[in-house]
C-alpha cells in the first residue's frame, strides 16, 4: 500500500514536471523566435490601437532642408513645438553647391535662388525651434545619412526617421530606419511617433564569400536584381549571411541604404562586434558606464536563432560579380560581363515595353557589351557610396592613373565635411586630382542634381548613386548605378572595364 | 488645426461645375516651401488680369471686376457655394491651403473629387454635400440678398439661412470629431500624449544614453 502510494505520488510528480516542462519549452517558444525588426518594433510600441495601427516612438528624427519646410510652418500654425526637440538633428544637403568658391560664402552665396531659399529656411527652422544643424560650412555638415552615423547621432537598437526614403541606411547599425513624407516630418517634430503599421519580415542572406573586387554595392545590387523593385513592398528586410557579417560598417550602410530600391522602406543588420567598434568613441555615442549599459542590451540586438521569416532570400557570395545598371530602374542590372537583353527576351508584355523604353532612352542596343558603354561622366558621391571606405576604394583604382579623354568631368563628392578631412589627410585628395578627377564639397550633389552638378542630355555616367530613373541626374541623362571601384576604373578606361582585371 | 463647430458667415459663389485643383492654385505656386501665404493666389487665373507668378505682389496686380470675390459684397466670406465635382483634379494639398489662407472654412456643393473631400477634412475645412436642387435654391437667395449669410451648425449637422429654414446635411461620424475638436492626426496622437509620456520615463530608466543633450 504503501508502495503503491508511494508509485502514485511518483507519477504525479512525473506528470507535474512534464507539464512544467511542457509550459517551460511553449514560453521558450512564445518568448524565443523574434526577429531583429520585432524586437525593434515591440521596444518602441507606446500602444496598439483599435484599429490595427501602432504608435511607435522615435529615438532619432534626422532633418534635411528639402522635407522640412512645410513641416516646420505647420508647427507654426498650429502653435506646437517639437516634443523632444533633442532628438532632432539637421543637415542641409540636398541644395548645397559642391565647388569650392560658391560654397565658402555660405548660405548667401548659393547661386540658385530656390536652394539658396531652402537652405536658409533650414536654418531659421532650427533657430527658431532650437533644433542642432551642421550649417553649410561646418565640418560636421554632410549628407545627412552619412553624418548620423558618424556623429553616434543614430546608434543600435534606435528607431530613426527621416524625410528621406534612404534612411534605412542607418540600420546597419542594428536601428529599425525609415523614410517619412513631410506630414510625418511634422508628426514626428510634434508627437515624437508616428502612426505605423507592422510590415512583414523578409531575411536576405548572402552566403559564401565575396571575390576580390566585388563590393556591398555589387551585393546590393544583385539582390535587387534578384528580388526586382517591388519584391520587398510590404517587408522589413535584415541582410544577413558571412558576407554580410564580414562587411565593414560602410559596406552595411551601402546595403541598407538601397533597401528601398529592392521596395522595402526597412533594411537592416544585426549588430556585432564590427557595429560596437564602429559605435565606440563617436561624439554622441554613450560612454563608460553607460555604454556598458548600452551595450549589454545592443548585444540582444539580432534574430533569434529560431526566428520566423515570412519570406528567406538567399544568394551565393562567390556567383557575385561586378555589376552595372543598364537600364532605368535599379533592377535593370547585369553582371560585368553581360549583354544588354533584348525586348524579345521577356515574355511578360509589361517588363518587354520597359525593356524597349529604356534602351531607346539609354540609347543602348540589345547585344551590346557592357564593356562597351562609353561613358560622358561619372559620379563617386551619394547617402550610398561617399564614406571613407568608398574613397579609399576608388583611389586605390585611379592611383597613378589619368581619366580617359571621353570622359568631360568625373566628380568625387564626398559624404560629410569629417569623410573630406579624413581624406585629405590620407592624401586621397591628391590622388583623385592627380588623375583627372574633381574633388568637391561634401553634399548629395549629383545624385538627383538639385544643385548645379548635373547631367547634359544622353550623356552616359558611370555613377556609384542608388537611382537610375529617367533625368534622375539631369534631363536625359544616362545613369548606370556601380560601385566605387568600377566607377574609377570606368573613369580611367572611359567605357565600363572589369576592376577585378586591375587588382 | 482649428476647431469647426457653428460658423456664420458670409457666403461667396463660384459657380461653375468641375472647378479643378488647378483653378484653385494654380502649378507655379507649387515650388514654395511654404503651406502659408496661398490665399493671395486662391483662383489666380480667375481673379487677376496678369499671370501669376510666386513672389509677385498681389496688390498692385489688375483685378478682374467681374470675378464674384473681387466684389465688395463677398469680401469676407467664409462659406463658398460651388457647383458639382468640386476639388478635381490633382492631389494637391496646396488647394485646400489656398482655401484656408484666402477665409474659407466651409465649401457647399453638391459634390466634390474625392482626394480634395479628404484633404478638406485634414485642413479644418468642412466640404458640405447638399442636393443640387437645394445648392441651385442657396445660389438664387444669395444673389438677391446682398450680405448673405448662412450658419452652419456642425455638432447638429445643420445648414439654417437667413429665412430660419434648417438643410440637413451627412458627414461621417469619425471627420466631424476630428473637426469638432480640431484633432487633425497630430492632435489624434497628442491624445495619448499620457501614453507617450509613460513610454518616454520607461526609456529613460532603459536606455538613458538616448537622453543625453549634445552641444552644436
Amino acid at each position: 500500500m504503501k508502495n503503491m502510494n508511494l508509485c502514485y505520488l511518483m507519477w504525479l510528480r512525473n506528470i507535474a514536471a512534464l507539464k512544467i516542462t511542457l509550459l517551460v519549452r511553449m514560453a521558450e517558444r512564445d518568448m524565443a523566435g523574434q526577429t531583429l525588426y520585432d524586437k525593434l518594433w515591440a521596444a518602441h510600441l507606446v500602444k496598439e490601437r483599435d484599429d490595427g495601427t501602432a504608435l511607435l516612438y522615435i529615438d532619432r528624427h534626422l532633418v534635411h532642408e528639402v522635407t522640412s519646410p512645410q513641416a516646420f510652418e505647420g508647427l507654426r500654425l498650429a502653435g506646437r513645438s517639437p516634443w523632444r526637440v533633442t532628438a532632432n538633428l539637421a543637415t542641409p544637403d540636398h541644395n548645397v553647391p559642391t565647388e569650392a568658391v560658391e560654397r565658402s560664402g555660405g548660405v548667401e552665396a548659393i547661386a540658385d535662388e530656390v536652394s539658396r531659399i531652402q537652405v536658409r529656411t533650414l536654418d531659421e527652422n532650427c533657430n527658431e525651434f532650437g533644433i542642432t544643424e551642421f550649417s553649410i560650412n561646418d565640418v560636421r555638415q554632410g549628407i545627412v545619412h552619412v553624418v548620423g552615423p558618424e556623429q553616434g547621432a543614430t546608434l543600435p537598437g534606435m528607431t530613426v526617421v527621416c524625410g528621406d526614403s534612404h534612411t534605412a541606411t542607418h540600420g546597419a547599425l542594428g536601428a529599425l530606419a525609415h523614410g517619412i513624407g513631410t506630414s510625418e516630418v511634422e508628426h514626428v517634430l510634434a508627437t515624437q511617433c508616428l502612426i505605423q503599421k507592422k510590415s512583414k519580415n523578409m531575411l536576405v542572406r548572402v552566403d559564401g564569400e565575396l571575390g576580390p573586387g566585388v563590393t556591398a554595392k555589387d551585393v546590393v545590387l544583385a539582390i535587387i536584381g534578384k528580388i526586382g523593385t517591388a519584391g520587398g513592398t510590404g517587408y522589413a528586410i535584415e541582410f544577413g549571411g558571412d558576407v554580410i557579417r564580414k562587411l565593414s560598417m560602410e559596406g552595411r550602410m551601402t546595403i541598407c541604404n538601397m533597401a528601398i530600391e529592392g521596395g522595402a522602406r526597412v533594411g537592416m543588420v544585426a549588430v556585432d562586434d564590427i557595429t560596437l567598434d564602429y559605435v565606440n568613441g563617436r561624439p554622441f555615442a554613450p560612454s563608460a558606464a553607460e555604454w556598458d549599459e548600452a551595450v549589454k542590451y545592443w548585444r540582444t540586438l539580432h534574430s533569434d536563432s529560431d526566428a520566423v521569416f515570412d519570406a528567406t532570400v538567399v544568394l551565393n557570395g562567390a556567383d557575385i560579380l561586378p555589376q552595372v545598371t543598364w537600364g532605368t530602374s535599379p533592377e535593370m542590372v547585369l553582371p560585368i560581363n553581360g549583354i544588354v537583353p533584348s525586348p524579345t527576351d521577356y515574355t511578360d508584355p509589361a517588363k518587354r515595353s520597359g525593356c524597349e523604353r529604356a534602351l531607346e532612352y539609354m540609347g543602348l542596343s540589345a547585344g551590346q557589351a557592357i564593356t562597351d558603354i562609353k561613358l560622358d561622366r561619372v559620379f563617386i558621391g551619394s547617402c550610398t557610396n561617399s564614406r571613407i571606405e568608398d574613397l579609399r576604394e576608388a583611389a586605390a583604382v585611379v592611383r597613378g592613373k589619368k581619366v580617359a579623354a571621353n570622359v568631360k568631368e568625373a566628380l568625387v563628392v564626398p559624404g560629410s565635411g569629417l569623410v573630406k578631412k579624413q581624406a585629405e589627410a590620407e592624401g586621397l585628395d591628391k590622388i583623385f586630382i592627380e588623375a583627372g578627377l574633381l574633388w568637391r564639397e561634401p553634399g548629395c550633389s549629383m545624385c538627383l542634381a538639385m544643385n548645379a552638378d548635373k547631367l547634359g542630355a544622353g550623356e552616359h555616367c558611370a555613377s556609384t548613386s542608388n537611382r537610375n530613373f529617367e533625368g534622375r541626374q539631369g534631363f536625359g541623362g544616362r545613369t548606370h548605378l556601380v560601385s566605387p571601384a568600377m566607377a574609377a576604373a570606368a573613369a580611367i578606361a572611359g567605357h565600363f572595364v572589369d576592376v577585378r582585371d586591375w587588382i | 488645426m482649428k476647431a469647426f463647430t457653428v460658423l456664420d458667415g458670409i457666403v461667396a459663389p463660384m459657380d461653375r461645375a468641375n472647378v479643378d485643383t488647378d483653378m484653385i492654385i494654380p502649378k507655379q505656386f507649387l515650388k514654395s516651401i511654404k503651406r502659408s501665404g496661398f490665399g493671395p493666389n486662391l483662383f489666380d487665373e480667375l481673379r487677376y488680369l496678369d499671370e501669376g507668378q510666386p513672389g509677385k505682389d498681389c496688390s498692385k496686380r489688375p483685378l478682374n471686376k467681374d470675378f464674384p470675390l473681387n466684389f465688395p459684397r463677398y469680401q469676407g466670406a467664409e462659406i463658398l457655394l460651388a457647383r458639382e465635382n468640386f476639388g478635381c483634379g490633382s492631389s494637391r494639398e496646396h488647394a485646400p491651403w489656398a482655401l484656408e489662407d484666402y477665409g474659407f472654412s466651409c465649401v457647399i456643393a453638391p459634390s466634390f473629387a474625392d482626394i480634395f473631400f479628404n484633404n478638406c477634412f485634414k485642413n479644418g475645412i468642412l466640404p458640405i454635400i447638399l442636393p443640387a436642387a437645394k445648392v441651385a435654391e442657396l445660389f438664387t437667395a444669395m444673389y438677391a440678398d446682398e450680405g448673405y449669410k448662412l450658419k452652419i451648425d456642425l455638432p447638429a449637422q445643420t445648414v439654417i439661412t437667413p429665412a430660419g429654414e434648417s438643410i440637413p446635411f451627412e458627414v461621417d461620424e469619425f471627420r466631424k470629431h476630428c473637426l469638432v475638436n480640431g484633432l487633425d492626426d497630430i492632435g489624434l496622437t497628442l491624445q495619448d500624449a499620457d501614453d507617450i509620456r509613460a513610454y518616454e520615463s520607461k526609456l529613460m530608466t532603459k536606455s538613458p544614453w538616448l537622453f543625453r543633450e549634445h552641444i552644436a
